[in-house]
């Protein structure tokens, strides 16, 4: 069975200048332990996917469609119903680790917080295995360092910490919103491997929300390209590469600057497609 | 932490003396003194008052004669126009009265404000919301010398449940009006600043993650929003409390409390420089005093911030 399916999944905003429609339509569907990639440039509605999914959406934001995680409808659950979803079956992580974290907070208690309340664990038990899961993301000295608070750790080191604390319940599905964007280059790569490394021990999926064609292409499965709130193509991630379809796919991996070609001007999207369109 | 209490200890020292300094210098420079009156008293005898006060004396060996009673002994000296009385008796027994209502509404402007701010800020754009928002603006355009007349009219006159005023040695009934007229205005700053600390808090990238981890609500909100939101509430409460304990001039006349800041009004009609001075001084240092244990208390809330 997939543990996600998503089908006709649309997110849409009440605002002072009327609806604004952030996803129409997105349908994925995601095995266990597969890894889905979705692209597309900034404002394209991959982050209020997720959003939507775990139904984080701001006051303003609705969600309709469907939403099943192993067979279950989860979308628009009331809350309480729904908080036993997060963390514990999906959790999330977020693309600034910088500010994620409860800064007023020592990370034992932000990590522990949540074992004690999903797992019902106690408070030694949920430290201990919290150490354990810092030590899994390669936190070195990891039973000292959790009791510092966020400060004190640097960009990488936080989002680390924000894998760590995602993954203390076993969740099944992880959604990975922009995970290394913030981060420096070097420190992305790391990080990723710290995710890939993880997946395979725990068997999760991955939901990857990037800008990276190069991380997708080297872990995902399957892409899903978006643009303007609209999927433009969903297919197996080595066919889209070979062969992309439409022509917005083909702009953005024409976009990704190459080393092995002399070019005198980078490439860029062009939106040409969308003449013609009904809209 | 102790070294920097003690720097700032310190500077507190030269920071009072500028105080008293400018005060003492400002407080000369107005015209008159005080034994000026009406109907002028002699020459002579005015000089003999004078006198008997080292008012004869340079402005400099005043000063320093001052600060030296000051220093040495704690003695502010005798109070220019109530011959009985030193300034030390004044302030002794104006400053419980203004402390024990100012203190009361101080509880009572942070408990009241604090939780109407946040509540607003949680049910945002509800009817709560515009509630509390009215409430407070509305609480925030009553001067308290409008305040205190409905007050006695509604409870004295035509309820008849309070004594429309004195002190009675601070029975409940006489300190309900002067903590309600004296706290509205800093309920209604204290209420707007929470609502809107804690409506950016609650959009903040952390309490995101708080609501991803699956804590319920009362959780998100007690645990991760609170403290943060309380934050920038700090540095406004100290200056506020001493604003409140020093007590208002408003308050003491309608109400006749009895307060400091009644004494202090009358010192100043009346150019009865020592008793100006004292409360001048008082109100200073703890001020510094208050705003030092703010610069503390934010220490002690947020871990960025270490001395």
């Amino acid at each position: 069975m997939d543990i996600l399916d998503v089908k006709n999944l649309s997110v849409t905003f009440d605002t002072p200048d009327g609806d604004v429609h952030a996803v129409r339509d997105v349908s994925f569907r995601l095995g266990a332990g597969k890894t889905l990639a979705i692209v597309g440039e900034s404002g394209s509605g991959k982050s209020q996917t997720a959003f939507g999914i775990l139904g984080l959406l701001p006051k303003n934001g609705h969600a309709s469609g469907s939403v099943r995680y192993m067979g279950e409808e989860i979308l628009n659950l009331p809350e309480a119903e729904m908080n036993k979803y997060r963390a514990n079956k999906i959790a999330m992580i977020f693309q600034d680790p910088m500010t994620s974290l409860n800064p007023y907070m020592r990370i034992s208690k932000q990590l522990t917080e949540v074992l004690v309340y999903h797992k019902g664990m106690g408070k030694r038990e949920a430290l201990r295995e919290s150490i354990r899961m810092l030590e899994a993301v390669r936190i070195p000295d990891a039973a000292s360092r959790v009791h510092m608070y966020p400060h004190e750790f640097s960009g990488g080191m936080r989002q680390r910490v924000m894998i760590a604390m995602s993954l203390l319940c076993g969740p099944k599905l992880l959604i990975a919103d922009e995970p290394t964007t913030a981060l420096d280059v070097t420190v992305q790569a790391e990080i990723i491997d710290v995710l890939i490394d993880l997946q395979e021990d725990l068997g999760m999926a991955i939901i990857l929300i990037t800008h990276d064609m190069a991380i997708v292409a080297g872990t995902c499965e399957d892409t899903l390209v978006m643009f303007g709130g609209n999927v433009m193509e969903y297919r197996p991630t080595i066919d889209l590469f070979e062969t992309p379809q439409h022509p917005y796919t083909k702009g953005l991996l024409e976009a990704v600057p190459r080393l092995d070609r002399d070019v005198k001007t980078l490439s860029t999207v062009s939106y040409g497609f969308l003449e013609g369109d009904e809209k | 932490m102790l070294k920097y209490t003690f720097r700032r200890v310190l500077v507190a020292i030269p920071t009072l003396l500028i105080l008293i300094i400018i005060s003492f210098l400002l407080m000369h420079a107005a015209p008159g003194g005080p034994f000026t009156s009406e109907r002028p008293l002699p020459p002579q005898v005015l000089a003999n008052i004078e006198a008997k006060y080292g008012l004869d004396n340079p402005l400099y060996v005043q000063l320093w004669e001052y600060m030296r009673g000051i220093v040495i002994e704690f003695d502010f000296g005798p109070s220019f126009q109530r011959k009985d009385r030193t300034v030390n008796e004044i302030m002794a027994q104006g400053f419980p009265i203004t402390f024990t209502y100012g203190g009361l509404s101080f509880v009572a402007a942070t408990l009241i404000g604090g939780t109407l701010g946040i509540v607003a800020a949680i049910r945002q754009n509800t009817i709560i919301d515009y509630f509390a928002v009215g409430v407070s603006i509305g609480a925030q355009v009553l001067p308290n010398f409008v305040m205190a007349p409905l007050l006695v009219w509604l409870f004295t006159l035509t309820l008849g449940w309070l004594p429309g005023g004195g002190w009675n040695g601070g029975a409940w009934q006489n300190l309900i009006m002067p903590v309600i007229a004296l706290s509205t205005s800093y309920m209604a700053s204290i209420s707007r600043i929470t609502r809107s600390s804690m409506l950016e808090v609650l959009n903040s990238n952390y309490i995101r993650t708080a609501r991803a981890k699956g804590l319920p609500e009362r959780t998100v909100i007690l645990r991760h929003a609170l403290k943060p939101s309380l934050v920038p509430l700090i540095s406004y409460l100290g200056v506020a409390f001493v604003g409140m304990i020093t007590g208002s001039v408003v308050i003491d006349i309608y109400f006749s409390t009895g307060g400091m800041g009644q004494a202090f009004v009358n010192s100043a009609l009346n150019r009865d420089y020592s008793v100006m001075m004292g409360i001048t001084i008082l109100v200073g240092a703890l001020t510094i005093v208050f705003a030092l244990l703010a610069d503390l208390l934010y220490a002690w809330v947020d871990p960025k911030i270490r001395y």
